[in-house]
């Protein structure tokens, strides 16, 4: 059984801000104590740097980086030399576009995109589309952003050579169909990278069943600390790829005329000093989210989305975005009331969530809206907190909205 | 206190203040004129996405016009601000919103000169919504400076 009143004793944000609704989960997540543990562990016990140092901490500091990929490959399925630590999803996408880009992508090929994508999956092609002069297009989507897959193989022309697409869209929270968008792209030798920020953690993730070549994620979106990024990817496209940075801790050698060797993958995206602390919490993040269960966690999250989404779709005021989807934020409008004035009114009453366009800004072309609310929860939400939602909801009118800043 | 004053102090008032700037903004709709100055505030804020435009002659503003989807606060103060500079020259125009900026800042203020406009007196109390609260006063702003370095 999934105790969530027991599981929220984990979170110091949660025991330090007991009367807070926090639905902002797709913007980031709040850390258990023993993430938080393991980085102050790492800081008062063993800070060292990584790599070649030849005593007792250095070793330790080797060891907890080292061990931080296995629990990545143990969270997500794939081998430990195909997880690389970046910044954060945003820099593994680049380093994914900009490596393909460099050598497997040429003037008149075809990148596939949709238009529910964040920014971090669509500016990086965007600019690298104008220097390599390769074209992108997008697959079309439903009302809610689901890709269609007699869509998505209508698209595949002879000039597509790559697909990046999210798992789970940040807005919407379609869940597409990666594993069969692998085998059909597949097919046809077309690579498939995938944002996973809003799946991982949230849902089961088995890069090697999925069969995609790349698969990036972020560590503060699931329980880690901020500024630590994955990329795992296939090993031999690892290996065939260039870095994006370059400098200390990635070369193997290099000489004064100029010519250098690098290590091999996954060491040579993983430029200067890391994030060893990030490492070290992302590591604890992973055993944490295996030991509670991707699929219990799965489970409850679709559990509350279903609770949530039956208590709200037939408020008259509400304007419900993605009401069928499985997954991801609930995101709606309150008729008349704009956006941010709804976040603003929902935060007098000690409620977090989020308005704006949340990185999509072209999205309005599939939902007919620039703005729009965005709650999203996590495994430690609570059904009594959906209910102080809905209460709030319904105390919502144009002028409560306008009394919170009078 | 006199009658306006104690109305400038009614938080029913105030609020039946904002919500008809918001629903029905003055001064909404952009021309299309020679020599009309124009700013588009959409590059710092995530959300409001605005222009707000001034017909500057003679160190007099003729003219101002907005327009864009935007908040209840960015709204109503752009359509309030629209009414209290159209005639004022620059001068006189700089100074009330200089004024504005210090109330929005919790700093010392002539609510004389601001009229309605005291309606954000308490913004400042939610700094997230501080930037909304400017947006179409900082265009002004701007566009003044603006006018002032061509003709300097």
């Amino acid at each position: 059984m999934f105790d969530v009143n027991e599981i929220r004793k984990d979170f110091p944000m949660i025991t330090n801000h007991p009367d807070m609704v926090y639905f902002d989960n797709s913007a980031t997540t709040y850390k258990p104590k023993r993430v938080l543990d393991a980085m102050m562990e790492y800081y008062t016990s063993y800070n060292s740097n990584i790599e070649r140092g030849d005593y007792d901490t250095a070793v330790r500091a080797d060891k907890a980086y080292d061990h931080a990929r296995e629990a990545v490959a143990g969270l997500a399925n794939c081998e430990t030399k195909e997880v690389a630590f970046l910044a954060n999803v945003t820099a593994a996408l680049n380093q994914v576009a900009y490596g393909l880009a460099k050598d497997h992508l040429k003037e008149g090929d075809t990148v596939l995109l949709s238009e529910a994508e964040h920014a971090s999956n669509l500016l990086p092609w965007f600019y690298l589309s104008r220097q390599k002069g390769f074209r992108i297009r997008y697959i079309p989507l439903d009302k809610q952003a689901n890709v269609d897959l007699e869509a998505f193989k209508d698209c595949l022309d002879d000039t597509v050579r790559v697909v990046s697409l999210a798992y789970v869209t940040n807005v919407l929270g379609s869940v597409q169909p990666i594993k069969e968008i692998c085998r059909i792209a597949h097919e046809k030798n077309i690579l498939v990278c995938v944002d996973g920020a809003q799946a991982i953690g949230h849902r089961k993730v088995d890069f090697k069943d999925l069969d995609a070549d790349f698969f990036c994620f972020s560590s503060h979106k699931m329980c880690g600390p901020d500024g630590v990024g994955v990329l795992i990817g296939k090993y031999h496209l690892l290996q065939e790829m260039d870095p994006l940075l370059l400098g200390g801790g990635m070369n193997a050698r290099f000489y004064a005329d100029g010519t250098y060797i690098l290590k091999d993958a996954p060491v040579k995206f993983e430029a200067g000093t890391p994030n060893i602390e990030g490492v070290v919490g992302l590591s604890s993040a992973c055993e944490y989210l295996t030991d509670l269960g991707m699929d219990r966690i799965n489970a409850y999250e679709e559990e509350l989305r279903r609770y949530f989404i039956g208590k709200i779709k037939d408020m008259d005021q509400i304007v419900l975005y993605n009401p069928d989807n499985l997954s991801g934020p609930v995101t709606f409008n309150v008729k008349d009331i704009f956006a941010q004035d709804v976040a603003g009114y929902l935060a007098s009453k000690n409620i977090a969530v989020r308005s704006g366009n949340h990185c999509a800004k072209i999205l309005h072309e599939i939902i007919g809206t620039d703005q729009s609310v965005r709650a999203s929860l996590y495994f430690y939400n609570t059904k009594e907190e959906i209910d102080v939602f809905t209460e709030a909801l319904k105390g919502l009118s144009l002028e409560s909205a306008i009394d919170v800043f009078i | 206190m006199s009658r306006t004053d104690e109305l400038l102090n009614d938080p029913v008032f105030l609020r039946e203040l904002v919500m008809d700037h918001y629903k029905y903004p003055h001064n909404h709709g952009l021309v299309d004129k020679e020599d009309i100055l124009s700013r588009h505030m959409a590059s710092d804020s995530c959300i409001d996405d605005i222009t707000v435009q001034t017909d500057i002659q003679d160190g007099v503003i003729k003219d101002v016009r907005f327009d864009g989807i935007a908040c209840t606060i960015s709204t109503a103060s752009t359509s309030m601000m629209s009414d209290l500079l159209k005639g004022k020259s620059l001068e006189e125009a700089k100074n009330i919103i200089e004024t504005y900026l210090n109330m929005i800042e919790n700093k010392d203020y002539d609510p004389e000169k601001l009229e309605e406009a005291v309606a954000f007196k308490n913004v400042y109390k939610q700094a997230n919504r501080i930037k909304c609260a400017t947006i179409g006063w900082k265009a002004m702003q701007e566009m003044i400076e603006e006018s002032e370095n061509k003709n300097e």
